[in-house]
């Protein structure tokens, strides 16, 4: 394998590990508040195709990120009424928000653009534009520093915005204020509430910025990684988002490095689709369910102990 | 009524009173929970209230907290009418709670659960810093130490419940409630809190102390209201009083404090144990060779702080854990693991099992009290008499009489357990259990939870059992309780024995020091 090969798998990387990043870190936020939120898949589903739509419609991709980003915190919103406000099931109110995303994303796609549930293909300003790092040109051919600056040179704005998340999210969980909080109506709500804190305030704070990261997963998803949005196209990313998180045991850099995973693995198997493992040919789809696998195997065996936060799932009920 | 009372007939200027409360009412659904209730707290005192479980003191310190609002009634602080709202508007008006469970977030550090919802501004180090000086100064001045960097989780109770305090002398409260505080604490924890309160109250703050031993009362509080089924019956000067009057207006009626009973008669031994080990699921030793023997017609009761390997004990006893050792019951081994050790082949051999924790495994808290009273006997030929199909009216029918036997309040088969006062749920677990007439009862914390006049009930039924000529082990935290039930006792710390007393001859201290590892 030469350099140039590994150069492009690790660009991909980077690439594909985006959405599942935004994606974890929101299941991350939400679930330290204690809502579990397995919508991440229906918010970014319909979050691509709101921003592929708007893109097109628009020609500008910012507005359809906006749009996007708007689509994904009204779904959080639903989720946030039925689980925080009417103490709903969690899980139940998740599934109904998946379903639905992939209900309606194809019916008004056709609705709108009569091309079997997709959106035309986005080009110029409808889509993301590639960034290159200053002095990329130059600095390409020094040996060893040449390529990693290269990989991690010219992607679109919200990849290096997804990573920029990672500290942040860290910073803000255990640095601050808001953080102190919104862990602690995870762990144990009654102590945020006997503190004089409103645990409903907090909790629907989470749900709202789980909206917001998942909006920019499911945007880049249409107009970054891809160019307009096709039926399913988030592909089970949310619960690949979800099985990152769990391997990362709540942990901002932890999921980072969980979600770098998932990418190299989608990576791969996109670059090398016909491998022969001692003369025999491994089929496409073998390689393409990788990072599914994976999934399955990380969570059954190589997790260790994950424990959630103490009151995921279960709605506050005011009692002594 | 609470106002002819003479704590109440001295003269005090509005302002000399922390807290009055003025017609206070409060209803869920049909049940009045708090009536038409009125009460005077004065500044820098210690104020008890008492009353049984159900009487409705905690919903009124509910109320107090802003956990709920009031149907109707007045509050004032300080002489000053205010409005509590919520928990924020407490805090607002000084008022700090340490409630009976805690609300602390366990995988927190000390530090991080007092700044919680007090923080000084938007990041943390500022605000932690702060409060670890101020940790410091309180632990000085209080006795308040706990290390401001260990997580919840890793604290004993005792530790936690003085994190409580600090929240609440953190957020600067002048009026501190203590619900049942001293429920979970070991004898000695109990006179280390009762220090810290009465130094709080040097300092000029206000404490309601919400218990129902009488004991404490007595011993720290100034004054003390009674209350019973959602009403203050009275309000007494503590000194003024006595427990035999205080049990009194709490139950309505003429109450036992002491248990009454006959020497022991002692026949044959009908357990002997003989270097029983078990070590549980997380690895940890908890019975390091214990060896003790029950005879029929007497109560072995075992004293001990909770964890020191009773609860283990009784357990693997009842088959429930596998151990190592030797047990005989009437010359016949028991086994201790695989076939045969088991809560039915326990059943099988005459022993009867009262859990420490009524709700997870003594009932199943949504079934019926009739479907409660058949688990674990559900092979008897009078429900099952097919083996197949149960006989659901027969069991009823069964059940009405158990339960008018050991007076089950509301006496209704078909309520669920759930629906029971925790008195009235343990009577119904000590019916299924004693009414088979057992050779030995297994009993665990046979009144926790449990309002007075239950308490003198279950202890009358524990006695006559005895009497009839059963064995009985006793396990329980109140050490009150074990001396006075026991015809022997015996002290577990760390797993081991530290020694038997008869209960005639040792004292609470004694005992005390025995339970802290120390004889």
């Amino acid at each position: 394998m030469d350099v140039a090969t590994i150069v492009q798998v690790l660009e991909s990387t980077l690439r594909l590990a985006t959405p599942l990043l935004f994606a974890c870190l929101a299941g991350l936020i939400s679930e330290r508040a204690g809502v579990f939120d397995i919508g991440l898949e229906g918010k970014m589903l319909m979050a691509a195709f709101m921003s592929a739509a708007i893109a097109y419609v628009s020609g500008n991709v910012w507005v359809g990120l906006t749009a996007a980003v708007f689509a994904s915190v009204v779904l959080s919103l639903v989720h946030g009424v039925a689980s925080i406000t009417f103490r709903g099931n969690q899980l139940i109110s998740g599934v109904a928000i998946n379903f639905l995303a992939a209900g309606i994303t194809v019916v008004v796609a056709q609705n709108w653009f009569r091309q079997g549930g997709r959106t035309p293909s986005l080009s110029g300003n409808a889509r993301m534009q590639r960034i290159d790092l200053p002095f990329v040109d130059v600095v390409r051919d020094v040996p060893v520093l040449g390529p990693i600056y290269t990989i991690l040179s010219g992607h679109a704005l919200l990849v290096y915005l997804a990573f920029l998340c990672v500290p942040l999210t860290w910073y803000v969980l255990f640095r601050t204020r808001f953080g102190l909080r919104l862990r602690a109506v995870g762990e144990n709500p009654a102590a945020v509430d006997t503190a004089g804190v409103s645990v409903v305030r907090l909790r629907y704070g989470a749900v709202a910025i789980c909206g917001v990261l998942c909006g920019l997963a499911g945007a880049y998803l249409a107009t970054g990684l891809s160019a307009g949005f096709v039926k399913d196209m988030t592909a089970g990313r949310g619960f690949i988002a979800l099985a990152a998180m769990i391997f990362a045991k709540w942990r901002p850099w932890h999921a980072m490095g969980a979600v770098l995973l998932f990418g190299l693995l989608e990576a791969v198997a996109n670059r090398f689709q016909n491998i022969e493992i001692l003369g025999v040919g491994v089929p496409v789809q073998a390689m393409q369910a990788l990072p599914y696998i994976l999934t399955v195997v990380i969570l059954a065996g190589f997790v260790g102990k994950a424990i959630p936060p103490r009151a995921g799932g279960s709605p506050y009920v005011k009692e002594h | 009524m609470a106002l002819n009372t003479p704590a109440m007939r001295q003269e005090t200027a509005a302002s000399d009173n922390a807290i009055e409360l003025s017609g206070i009412s409060k209803a869920f659904g049909s049940v009045q929970a708090n009536k038409d209730i009125s009460i005077r707290v004065r500044r820098g005192t210690i104020h008890g209230i008492v009353g049984e479980n159900g009487a409705g003191k905690s919903t009124l310190m509910s109320i107090l907290f802003g956990f709920y609002r009031a149907d109707s009634g007045e509050i004032f602080i300080n002489g000053k009418p205010t409005e509590i709202t919520d928990s924020e508007s407490a805090i607002r008006a000084g008022i700090g709670m340490v409630f009976q469970h805690f609300k602390l977030v366990e995988n927190f550090t000390v530090l991080e659960n007092v700044i919680l919802g007090a923080e000084a501004g938007g990041l943390l180090r500022p605000s932690l810093a702060r409060a670890r000086g101020l940790l410091k100064d309180l632990a000085r001045e209080f006795e308040l130490n706990v290390d401001p960097d260990a997580k919840i989780e890793d604290l004993s109770v005792g530790h936690q419940q003085r994190v409580e305090i600090l929240k609440a002398l953190y957020r600067e409260a002048d009026i501190l409630i203590l619900d049942e505080p001293t429920g979970v604490l070991t004898p000695s924890e109990a006179d280390h809190l009762f220090r810290i309160l009465k130094g709080l109250k040097e300092q000029g703050k206000t404490i309601i102390l919400i218990t129902h031993k009488l004991r404490e009362i007595m011993d720290v509080t100034d004054d003390v209201s009674v209350m019973r089924r959602g009403e203050m019956v009275a309000t007494r000067v503590t000194a003024q009083t006595s427990p035999t009057e205080l049990a009194e207006l709490m139950v309505g009626r003429k109450v036992l404090l002491r248990v009454e009973k006959t020497p022991a008669q002692p026949g044959a031994e009908v357990l002997r144990v003989e270097n029983l080990r078990h070590v549980d699921s997380q690895g940890v030793e908890r019975l390091r060779g214990i060896s003790l023997g029950i005879r029929k017609g007497e109560i072995l009761g075992i004293a001990g702080v909770s964890g020191n390997g009773q609860s283990e004990l009784l357990e693997v006893l009842a088959g429930l854990r596998h151990a190592e050792g030797q047990v005989v019951l009437d010359n016949e081994a028991l086994p201790l693991s695989g076939a045969g050790c088991d809560g039915q082949a326990r059943r099988a051999r005459r022993i009867a099992h009262v859990p420490e924790d009524r709700q997870r495994r003594g009932l199943v808290m949504n079934f019926h009290a009739w479907e409660n009273i058949a688990l674990g006997y559900h092979h008897d030929p009078l429900y099952n008499p097919s083996r197949w199909r149960m006989d659901n009216p027969a069991i009823i029918r069964d059940t009405e009489g158990k339960m008018s036997a050991f007076d089950v309040r509301p006496p209704d088969p078909q309520l669920k357990a759930s629906g029971f006062s925790g008195g009235n749920q343990q009577k119904l677990v000590l019916a299924r259990e004693i009414e088979y007439e057992p050779d030995l009862l297994l009993v665990g914390q046979p009144t926790r939870g449990v309002d007075i006049g239950a308490i003198e009930f279950i202890h009358q039924r524990l006695i006559r059992l005895r009497d009839a000529g059963a064995a009985i082990l006793l396990i329980s935290v109140e050490l009150d309780e074990i001396m006075a039930l026991s015809d022997r006792i015996i002290v577990m710390f760390d797993g081991r024995i530290m020694g038997e007393r008869m209960p005639d001859e040792t004292n609470a201290q004694e005992l005390g020091l025995m339970m802290a590892g120390m004889a």
